[in-house]
């Protein structure tokens, strides 16, 4: 089994949630913003599995099949919008996106 | 598994840099598939092999299919990757990451303020957790399945091509 120290496993999920952070904010584009929400939804997730196995609970887990859940219908739900923005505005581009009709 | 630990995280962590900073989005995408995987790994050996299979067959395999498709449906790779690299020349990474890496700082900080003390991961199998799924978070488990629900449907009535109108002489465009 693995014995590593529990501050480590949470930096690991730290630094990932802050690189998909930092894409988030740096990114224009639609389709990278969605994807950068989904690295912060998985190091989330993270810090959960390794919160729950040094507690030795099935809490955790749980908690991971909860967020996985909602990644899905974000995602199905995010990808659809995307798809409606683009045949309406021709552009994935948030910057241009800033009128509600044109 | 403490080697394997390590170099997990590193492909984890360099794989997300990378997914952020393509101009291509599906390499972008491979490139999360990546991370994905190797988070999964950090799963096994953290001692959860159900969410590390769970991680597999439905982060890398069902979501990111669906985000290929779209990617691939759209189209746009020719213009985006152009607006895209032009977009990322270095003066747009400099508040981002430095308002980044001050939070990271602290959270850093935060965690590592105590001595680290080096504890073991034990196994929790699935049958631990299907019990506490069903019975301590059976609530859970139902708001799950109408989110679901609103999902299926949101995506449906999202995705769905308006009709269009025709007259006797003259098609009319609504959109």
């Amino acid at each position: 089994m693995t014995n590593i120290p529990l501050e480590y496993g949470l930096l690991v999920a730290g630094i990932l949630f802050f690189l998909g952070f930092l894409g988030l904010m740096v990114r224009r584009n639609i389709i990278f913003m969605l994807m950068a929400v989904e690295i912060m939804l998985n190091a989330a997730g993270l810090a959960f599995i390794i919160a729950g196995s040094y507690w030795m609970q099935p809490d955790g887990q749980v908690m991971f099949i909860f967020i996985l859940t909602m990644a899905a219908a974000e995602v199905s739900v995010g990808l659809a919008l995307i798809i409606r923005v683009f045949k309406h505005y021709r552009t994935l581009d948030t910057d241009q996106m800033n009128k509600m009709k044109y | 598994m403490n080697t394997i630990f390590y170099i997990t995280s590193a492909i984890a962590i360099i794989s997300t840099v990378m997914v952020i900073t393509r101009a291509n989005a599906v390499h972008a995408l491979l490139y999360l598939i990546l991370s994905l995987l190797a988070v999964a790994v950090l799963f096994f050996t953290l001692g959860a092999p159900f969410v590390a299979a769970l991680e597999i067959i439905v982060y890398a395999g069902a979501i990111m299919v669906l985000f290929t498709f779209v990617v691939m449906m759209l189209n746009t790779l020719e213009n985006t990757q152009k607006q895209e690299r032009m977009l990322l020349n270095g003066t747009v990474w400099v508040v981002p990451g430095a308002l980044s890496v001050i939070l990271l700082g602290l959270y850093v900080y935060a965690v590592t303020s105590s001595p680290p003390e080096v504890t073991t991961f034990s196994n929790t199998g699935p049958k631990e957790v299907g019990i506490s799924l069903f019975s301590k978070y059976l609530l859970g488990v139902e708001i799950a399945a109408l989110l679901l629900l609103a999902g299926i449907i949101g995506a449906y009535h999202l995705g769905k091509e308006k009709k269009k109108t025709v007259h006797r002489f003259m098609e009319v465009q609504n959109d």
